[in-house]
């Protein structure tokens, strides 16, 4: 297993996939431990290519075999700081939220099987090198998660699984356009993501391929304003998939900008620079405004989000080596935390069946144990220091004020703003008079505990010592800052 | 020594773990596990203080982050104004856990809220010893936590939910201004370390009042001052121990410690940061003592009168005078410590907080009584009460800044605040009882014992400031690389005012709460728009209301509407036109595009139909039509 680590890593999961078919339907049980031994499987492989990186030295443990000899496609696999963090996250909240699906009931076996499918088809974005590859596991990830939405999702679930599918695949014809483009322009033409890195195409090109491959990943991140599919998608989306959505899908979109739209040209994404600022700074306040205006409990996490990322995106648009760390560290931090609170609404709903936070209140009283849970993760979500959120936040403001001060100053509220949302969400769910309707509610149980302590503990750990983490991205980071021109 | 200096925030903070995951099995033993911590702390911190009195300097630390080219360090620095905050908040800190122990005793949450003091602990002793803003920021936002949790703590009622959520709120809106203020700090000089600060704001860099001001709104947030001075009096929604901890003695101050630490960067260009500094103090100082005059629970009269000792603090640090502002931090902490836990003492005692159900409680809560009345006498600048000598201190400093409104408005005040504290003591303890009802009793040793040690303290702790002993506190202070060497002089008018403020509030309280009770209905009545602001709280809870919160929550919601009706309504319609439009090529799909297929199919059908009926398969017809053929090809060559 060790000449092809990343090949085993992103197919491992397909293959317990694919041992999920062979398992008769109705033994839930073999199922589902198929299921948690392979995410586990991929999470000790994706540990295994940490022990044996190191972050001085770029892309390594490398796979590189002819595909598609006609047009020159390679099936090419590498990781560097920027994409092994994103594979370890995927294949840790896979696992989780592989955990979290035990409550899924109906026709399981479809179910595990396209879990498993999404996770290769995350796992195969992060790791790809070739762009045709790329694109492949890119769409990929799309048809599973449109079925996992429309079939086990809530009330408007068709709705919110083609709006998904068609908004995303809009926009990443658009990155194919690129892509091709990209191919076209190239001499030789080629998908090879090394070799394109390389060359320097003329500005102009630049920018008509920078939007290209932005309208793709806008919509993915999502960035204001094409965030709406993302509070359907994930309020009709069953748990463990919101949990997948919020922690790895949206990553796809910022990690693309990471991976693609900034080395391969660097000219535009410099002339579109304080666009990608504004556009953060206002996803910031504006998602944080909306939020603040939901009583939906899930629909609250989504915008949040949509908040929470535009950190990234501040932090791509400073063009410093804090901004860039910032947004790297965000991309992760907010995957772990994120994806705890969409847990934290599932355990609530499972119980309640509703998620209208003013019809609960009291409940701490009630659960006390899911009381301190929630506001563990709130206040990671707003970025209290000690926890991994505040160190992101704060690199990424302390890029963007060497950057543009008012860009800054005008995120701040977005700050505010997540203090507001979530101690409104607290007071609603947890205090205030015990509510005699919630008195059969359980607390929550060891089976949950055990999906959230994992995510707790990087939390803390990384909020009080985040070099751990840092010093594995950002010899790669600040290497990508050099090669886009970007200031220490 | 210096290897433990560590543990003084880490023991808390194992405290804090013992007592959150293992609550309901450790049960009572909770307090003692958190006492214990507090009082190791303390013996860790008491020799270290002393090493520090005695000229040492203790300081250590780690590489923490690279940020750019730069790296935060984070440790320790023990200077001489950061063991004067270790000695209060070891020593305070201890004393109230004790009293808790006491207080909390009937709580069912009882493991959970000494998990929270514990956790308070190691984030204010954190915040104390550290040696870099960014640490001081993290701890600084971890009591933040300590103090929603604990104002909170009584959950069930909706006043304490929504009072735990104003502090955060509010004070958030403080912090995250400060958090500002350290961005711009640090692009300015570079460093966050507080031992480098001095050099580096000795370039006095145009822009560093600019964060200074910043980093004062985090003062403003947390020390409760005007505008942000909002959430202290709900914040006495939170158990007594916790008013007393937290909301008077430690976290409150943290806000002018922040200013002592940051001091060199007000200073580099004096005349920019520190007046605003000074009249934000004044007018908290002035506003706070204004509105505890007609206060009623004996809670809210401390709460304000916090809020006006504190804005005292910052308007000494305003003028200059960070000595004198550390001087009354320490005093204000032990005496208002021991006023807080004696009015938790005197709710114990009674079940009641309104000041006009109690009276005459003197005769059955003597310990009680007597410590409050000592430290009544101390925040009323009686001498030798360790109030005097430290707000004579910053008389005197606005006496010679030459700013004659400032020192009158912070004399009248003191006035103020002595009329107001004695109001208290003479409603509470004195006359006749007027609620028949309460049957006060006194409380148990373990909450009077901290009472007597407090008293003692309020007692003591101002002589080190004082002539007798020749200043001694402030020229140890003043061995702290960023103080300023002064003279300390005794001024004879300052002490008379300072004296006769104290006096004549003290005598005007008697003259209308125990002399003559009328009094103070008729002086309600002859200046009723005064009373009504006082009562009205300057009306700014309202404001807040309306012109604040309001207008959040409608953009709010006006922002939703947009991303329903204008976004997403753009996304749905591009679906539904893109729909209709695909049910137009629908239809000329199947009408012209299949139509013309269908066609060629049907003429096929019908031609082939017809030209079927030849092929009949008998061999008679096809010799027939053979020999019809031909006949007529004959026929045909024929002609």
């Amino acid at each position: 297993m060790t000449s092809h680590l990343l090949s085993w890593i992103a197919f491992m999961p397909l293959l317990g996939g694919l041992v999920v078919l062979f398992t008769p339907k109705d033994n839930a049980k073999a199922i589902r431990t198929i299921a948690v031994i392979t995410t586990l499987l991929a999470g000790l492989l994706s540990l295994k290519a940490l022990m044996g990186f190191n972050p001085a030295s770029g892309i390594q443990f490398i796979e590189k075999v002819m595909w598609i000899p006609q047009f020159n496609a390679h099936y090419s696999l590498g990781v560097d700081g920027i994409s092994l963090p994103m594979v370890l996250l995927t294949t840790l909240i896979s696992i989780l939220a592989c955990l979290a699906s035990f409550g899924i009931k109906e026709r399981i076996k479809e179910y595990f099987f396209l879990f498993l499918f999404l996770e290769t088809g995350m796992l195969g974005t992060f790791m790809s090198l070739d762009l045709f590859l790329f694109y492949v596991f890119w769409e990929i990830v799309l048809v599973p998660m449109y079925f996992l939405i429309g079939i086990w999702g809530g009330a408007r679930k068709e709705y919110a699984a083609i709006k998904f599918f068609l908004y995303t695949l809009f926009g990443s014809l658009f990155m194919l356009l690129g892509i091709l483009a990209l191919y076209f322009h190239s001499t030789p033409h080629t998908f090879d993501w090394v070799e394109l890195s390389k060359m320097h195409f003329a500005v102009r090109f630049q920018k008509f391929a920078f939007l290209a491959f932005f309208l793709g990943f806008a919509i993915k991140v999502p960035i204001f304003p094409f965030h709406t599919w993302l509070p359907d998608a994930h309020v009709e989306a069953p748990t463990p998939i919101s949990v997948i959505l919020a922690g790895v899908l949206l990553k796809m979109g910022t990690y693309g900008f990471f991976r693609f739209s900034y080395p391969l040209f660097p000219d535009a994404a410099h002339w579109f620079q304080p666009y990608m600022g504004i556009l953060a700074v206002i996803g910031i306040v504006y998602g944080g405004f909306v939020a603040l205006a939901q009583t939906d409990f899930k629909k609250m996490v989504a915008y949040s989000s949509v908040s929470h990322m535009g950190f990234v995106l501040l932090g791509l648009a400073a063009f410093t080596a804090n901004g860039f760390n910032g947004a790297m560290l965000q991309m992760f931090t907010h995957g772990t935390i994120t994806g705890g609170l969409f847990l934290l609404v599932g355990v609530l709903y499972d119980r309640a069946h509703t998620r209208d936070m003013n019809a609960f209140g009291g409940l701490s009283a009630q659960m006390p144990a899911y009381g301190g849970f929630l506001i563990f993760f709130s206040m990671a979500s707003l970025g209290l220091p000690g926890l991994s959120g505040f160190i992101s936040e704060f690199l990424v403001l302390l890029g963007v004020f060497q950057y543009k001060k008012l860009f800054a100053v005008l995120s701040c509220i977005g700050i505010i703003l997540a203090a507001a949302y979530l101690l409104y969400m607290i007071r609603k769910v947890l205090l205030g008079p015990k509510n005699e309707k919630w008195s059969k509610l359980t607390d929550i149980n060891a089976f949950e505990v055990v999906t959230l302590v994992p995510l707790m503990l990087l939390i803390v750990s990384i909020g009080l010592y985040p070099k751990m983490i840092l010093n594995l991205m950002s010899p790669t980071v600040e290497a990508l800052l050099v090669q886009v021109g970007g200031k220490f | 020594m210096q290897k433990y200096v560590y543990l003084i925030p880490v023991l808390p903070f194992i405290a804090f773990t013992i007592n959150i995951l293992l609550g309901r099995f450790v049960k009572k033993a909770a307090g003692l596990i958190s006492v214990s911590a507090s009082i190791a702390s303390c013996s860790i911190a008491l020799p270290i203080i002393y090493r520090v009195t005695q000229g040492q300097l203790f300081q250590a630390s780690f590489d923490w982050l690279r940020v750019g080219t730069q790296t935060l360090r984070f440790g320790y620095y023990i200077d001489p104004y950061a063991s004067v905050l270790l000695f209060v908040v070891t020593v305070i800190g201890t004393l109230i856990q004790i009293y808790a122990i006491g207080y909390m005793d009937h709580e069912p949450r009882f493991s959970r809220f000494f998990a929270y003091i514990s956790l308070f602990m190691a984030g204010m002793l954190t915040l104390v010893i550290a040696n870099n803003l960014l640490l001081f920021f993290m701890a600084w936002e971890i009591m933040g936590l300590c103090s929603y949790l604990l104002i909170g703590f009584y959950m069930e009622k909706d006043s304490a939910a929504n009072a735990s959520r104003k502090a955060f709120l509010t004070t958030r809106v403080g912090d995250v201004l400060f958090f500002i203020g350290i961005l711009l700090l640090f692009t300015i000089t570079g460093t966050l370390q507080f031992y480098e600060l001095p050099a580096a704001a000795a370039k006095a860099h145009p822009l560093l009042p600019i964060a200074a001001l910043f980093i004062f709104c985090g003062t403003i947030g947390k020390s409760a001052q005007v505008p942000l001075h909002v959430w202290l009096p709900d914040a006495m929604e939170g158990p007594t121990p916790v008013s007393a901890l937290i909301h008077a003695a430690t976290m409150v101050a943290a806000g002018v410690y922040l200013l002592s630490r940051t001091v060199s960067v007000f200073t580099a260009i004096p005349a920019a940061a520190l007046p605003i500094v000074m009249e934000v103090g004044t007018i908290t100082a002035f506003m706070a003592a204004f509105i505890a005059l007609t206060a009623t629970d004996i809670k809210k009269v401390l709460a304000y009168s916090t809020i006006s000792q504190l804005g005292f603090m910052v308007a000494a640090f305003g003028l200059g005078q960070p000595v004198a502002s550390t001087f009354h931090l320490m005093t204000h902490a032990f005496f208002k410590a021991l006023l807080f836990l004696g009015a938790g003492s005197v709710i114990h005692g009674t079940g009641t907080q309104d000041l006009r159900k109690m009276g005459g409680l003197f005769g059955s809560m003597k310990h009680t009584a007597t410590t409050f009345l000592i430290a009544a006498l101390a925040i009323a600048g009686v001498p030798p009460f360790s109030g005097f000598w430290s707000k004579d201190e910053i008389l005197l400093a606005a006496y010679d800044s030459h700013h004659p409104l400032v020192f009158w408005i912070l004399t009248l005040t003191a006035f103020m605040t002595a009329f107001y504290m004695f109001r208290l003591v003479f409603m509470a303890f004195f006359g006749k009882a007027r609620d028949h009802h309460i049957h006060a009793h006194e409380s148990p040793a373990s909450m009077t014992l901290p009472l007597w040690v407090l008293a003692i303290g309020s007692l003591l702790v101002g002589l080190p400031g004082s002539p007798f002993m020749h200043h001694w506190f402030q020229n140890f202070l003043e061995r702290a690389p960023h103080a300023h060497a002064e003279e300390h002089l005794i001024n004879g008018f300052v002490v008379a005012c300072s004296i006769g403020a104290g006096l004549g509030g003290i005598a005007l309280a008697y003259y209308m709460y125990l002399k003559n009770p009328e009094a103070a209905g008729n002086m309600a009545t002859r200046f009723k728009p005064l009373y009504q602001l006082s009562m009205g709280k300057f009306y700014f809870d309202e404001l807040y209301a309306d012109w604040v919160v309001k207008p959040f929550h409608a953009l709010g919601r006006a922002l939703f509407g947009f991303d329903q009706t204008v976004v997403d309504g753009t996304v749905n319609q591009t679906g539904i036109k893109t729909m209709s439009l695909s049910a137009v090529k629908q239809w000329i799909d199947k009408y012209i595009v299949d139509g013309l297929v269908n066609f060629v199919g049907y003429f096929t059908q019908w031609t082939s139909s017809v030209v079927r009926r030849f092929q009949t398969g008998f061999v008679q017809h096809y010799i027939l039509v053979l020999v019809t053929g031909t006949l007529a090809l004959i026929f045909l060559n024929l002609k």
